[in-house]
């Protein structure tokens, strides 16, 4: 089919073994003018080297801060089906299980209302339906929530819409019910992801155990991370199984052909905290000494299994910027047992928001305003007692939570004098 | 109380030089309240449709209606 636009740089693209967005682009091109004017207008700005659109505006649905991110395209003379190219954020599902027929449907309304273009999902997690006109916004919406039961999701400085990994609907793995919970954050904090009140963005992210598949850790504001209290379950038989070569070690997913596995190099050794020992018939494992970094497990996935006394480690503070300053959630509360009703962690996600929201700058995320606060005075305004399971090495660094206040008697000490006589 | 402070807030934002804001700065015309108070305030103001919504896609500032209507703004960039 013969294109308005011609798109030499952009085919290239197409070449190799690769799928190609352009190819993508070009066969819904052929019904949507708007996809058309899209891909002449991305050749226009590989050959300038720069882009054409404009951020942001004042687009929405009524009474939603979030959800719609409005672009304009800064050239509607050469490019008039994109001179709007607005974007929804659609909160997927928790653990993003759809049914084909919601899916069918999703991209119908969408291809009625909109370019067609979707990113299934964007990294926050949301269902990304990509360009569509300001007129159109209240019709999608309309239809999403009637005739599907969703909703957008958040943008802006709102809570964003939260996320989990597929958790115990289909992970042997999972110490928590990582559906309920996110669900649990969207019903209840609605306010929140829809009406933008903070000084920037807030990410929840859940994972059912340390492997982390949503890497929340590296990405969330508040990290909701499965973990056990008790020990490591051992099937000792199949421990043997695996070192005999009866079993295929990692679940198959480095080769499924079978072979012994080598437990002293692939296991104990690897443990980073050397809390393991086999002794040629059975596994020992120090569990007060185990960080629950889940290697073992993975390697040997039927003889091992986390304990059955689960819970969460909450952790703050993680951004995933695009250009500088990636920083990973730092350890508040070692333990919950997260349940419903969730309250204890209702109360530590308010307490939390409180600080950040009469702290924080316009633009800061939380973990920066704990960097620049203080991890002490973030955990004097959530409540939570300093603990060496906060800090990396708190060997190296026993000090830096004492407040002369917990002292008895206390100290007075004078920083600017002490530097003026001891140069840092 | 609520209509005194919604009412402070208009005033506020009408005497400012910059017509986006963040909320934050909005919160100085009400200081008396907590900022999750304010944000109701703001809240009820944004569903009278007297206080908009301007976002970038990742911050979120507050306007007054007018002659930065979505229907003008769109007309400017023509
Ligand atoms: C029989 C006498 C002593 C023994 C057996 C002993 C043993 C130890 C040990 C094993 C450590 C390392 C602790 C660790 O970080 O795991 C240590 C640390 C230390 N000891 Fe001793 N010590 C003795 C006497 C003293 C005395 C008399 C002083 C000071 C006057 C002292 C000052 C320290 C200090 C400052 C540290 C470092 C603490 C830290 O890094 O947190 N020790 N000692
Ligand atoms: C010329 C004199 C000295 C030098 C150059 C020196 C140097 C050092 C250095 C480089 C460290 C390691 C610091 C770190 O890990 O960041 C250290 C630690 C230490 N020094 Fe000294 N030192 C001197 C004298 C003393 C004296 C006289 C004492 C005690 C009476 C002392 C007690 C300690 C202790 C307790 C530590 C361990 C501190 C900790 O574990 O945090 N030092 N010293
Ligand atoms: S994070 Fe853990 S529980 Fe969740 S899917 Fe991954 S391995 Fe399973
Ligand atoms: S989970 Fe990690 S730290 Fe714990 S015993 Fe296994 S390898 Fe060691």
């Amino acid at each position: 089919m013969a294109l308005k636009h011609a798109t030499p740089m952009l085919d290239e693209l197409e070449k190799g073994p690769w799928p190609s967005f352009v190819t993508d682009i070009k066969r819904m091109a052929a019904r949507k003018p708007m996809c058309e004017d899209l891909l002449g207008l991305l050749e226009m700005s590989y050959e300038h080297k720069e882009g054409h659109w404009k951020h942001g505006g004042i687009v929405g649905v009524f009474g939603y801060g979030g959800g719609v991110i409005g672009r304009y395209c800064d050239r509607p003379d050469l490019f008039p089906n994109v001179a709007h190219f607005h974007t929804m954020r659609v909160n997927q599902p928790a653990s993003k299980f759809y049914s084909t027929e919601a899916l069918r449907k999703l991209c119908d309304i969408w291809e009625e209302h909109g370019s067609g273009l979707t990113n299934m999902h964007g990294s926050t997690g949301d269902c990304i339906l990509l360009g569509t006109t300001t007129d159109q916004l209240e019709p999608i919406f309309y239809r999403l929530t009637h005739e599907l039961g969703m909703d957008l999701g958040g943008s802006g400085s709102n809570m964003r819409t939260p996320e989990g990994c597929v958790g115990r609907a289909r992970c042997e793995w999972s110490c928590l019910d990582t559906q309920d919970i996110i669900y649990d954050i969207t019903i209840k904090y609605q306010d929140e992801l829809h009406r933008p009140m903070f000084p920037y963005k807030f990410k929840f992210k859940a994972s059912g155990c340390p492997n982390d598949c949503v890497a929340a850790i590296a990405r969330a504001d508040c990290s909701i991370i499965g973990t056990w209290r008790d020990k490591i379950r051992i099937d000792q038989e199949a421990v043997r199984a695996y070192v005999g070569g009866e079993l295929v070690p990692n679940g198959g997913s480095h080769g499924f052909e079978k072979r012994k596995l080598d437990i002293q190099k692939e296991v104990i050794d690897l443990c980073p905290t050397r809390c393991m020992e086999w002794d040629g018939k059975n596994l020992k494992i120090w569990d007060e000494d185990c960080t629950r970094c889940m290697h073992c497990i993975n390697v040997m996935p039927r003889a091992l299994r986390p304990g059955t006394d689960v819970g969460a480690t909450i952790l703050c503070g993680a951004k995933a910027p695009i250009l500088e300053g990636a920083q990973l959630s730092s350890v508040i509360i070692p333990f919950m047992k997260m349940e419903p009703p969730y309250e204890e962690f209702h109360e530590f996600v308010e307490k939390m928001w409180d600080w950040w929201m009469e702290n924080g700058k316009n633009r800061e995320r939380l973990g920066e305003l704990i960097q620049r606060l203080g991890l002490r005075e973030f955990l004097k305004a959530v409540e939570v007692q300093p603990d060496p399971r906060m800090i990396n090495t708190p060997r190296f660094n026993p000090y830096i939570f004492y407040d002369p206040a917990d002292v008895p008697g206390g100290w007075e000490r004078d920083a600017k004098a002490y530097r003026e006589r001891h140069h840092a | 109380m609520s209509e005194e402070a919604k009412a402070k807030i208009l005033e506020y934002m009408k005497t400012q030089k910059k017509t986006k804001l963040y909320f934050n700065d909005l919160c100085k015309a009400v200081p008396e309240l907590k900022m999750r108070e304010a944000k109701k305030v703001l809240n009820e103001l944004v569903e009278e449709g007297k206080v908009k919504y301007w976002s970038s896609g990742s911050t979120t500032l507050y306007m007054l209606p007018g002659e930065d209507d979505v229907a003008a703004e769109e007309e400017k960039m023509k």
